[in-house]
């Protein structure tokens, strides 16, 4: 079984979409108050929202065809991508901590999906 | 609970601040309802009569599991107000180990090296995150 191109342009392109709605849901939270209308009209928060359902659109239709050996790791990507729009996005530092924890948690769900399959 | 009191406390202005340890432990108590979400999606999913949109509204375990990652994105949000997103987002990788876990319990999944190793590895990548030390 070959894994399609199109299914891993489908999966990166869900994980690169899914990152930028982190990104809104961060930028959304920096601008919570208890006032009720301000927060339902907080429209970072509902793109933020968005883009993961849209994203889980596109992950459904790339992992449909395709092996899940080479499609998982791409899932992954999306934690690589929203680690690179924290320091571009929010300046948040780059720390040994940071790459040490985020390289193995990507390592530890590439695992756990294998051994799910 | 406690936070609420303090914020009250604290007078007109009130801002509270969660500290790196607090904002990272909102988003694992955030992870064990997105996994019970996950779960209930997946069971919903599975028992579905009919694929059609008022079905997939209406049915129970779909319904809770929705609203349980409405829950999920509440907790997260709130714990993004002050914590760094570069910390947290890897954090929501427990989800995935909570499933695991789940699935082994209430599903009677049977674990592999693979999966011991996974669950293991992401516990301790978390743990890493938790320390760092530039705050």
């Amino acid at each position: 079984m070959t894994t399609p191109i199109s299914s891993m342009l489908l999966v990166v392109t869900g994980s690169f979409i899914g990152s930028f709605g982190a990104v809104f849901l961060k930028s959304g939270a920096g601008k919570l108050t208890r006032n009720v209308l301000k927060l339902i009209l907080n429209w970072r928060l509902a793109v933020g929202v968005a883009l993961y359902l849209f994203s889980s659109y596109f992950y459904v239709l790339g992992l449909r065809e395709g092996e899940l050996t080479i499609l998982y790791p791409l899932v992954s990507l999306g934690y690589i991508f929203t680690f690179i729009w924290s320091r571009i996005f929010f300046k948040e530092p780059f720390t040994t901590n940071k790459f040490i924890g985020l390289s193995l948690v990507v390592v530890g769900i590439v695992l756990l999906q294998l051994g799910n399959r | 609970m406690k936070t609420e009191e303090t914020a009250v406390q604290s007078g007109a202005k009130p801002r509270f601040r969660f500290t790196r340890k607090q904002s990272i432990g909102l988003v694992l108590g955030a992870t064990i309802f997105g996994a019970a979400a996950q779960m209930l999606i997946k069971y919903g999913a599975n028992n579905l009569a009919s694929s059609s949109p008022i079905d997939m509204v209406t049915n129970p375990p779909l319904f809770t599991g929705y609203a349980l990652y409405g829950i999920f994105t509440v907790l997260l949000v709130l714990a993004l107000r002050d914590g760094e997103l570069s910390i947290l987002y890897p954090v929501i990788s427990m989800t995935f180990a909570w499933v695991a876990i789940l699935s082994v319990i209430l599903l009677g999944e049977r674990l592999n090296l693979f999966k011991v190793a996974g669950i293991g590895i992401i516990i301790v990548g978390v743990a890493i995150l938790g320390r760092n030390s530039n705050r």
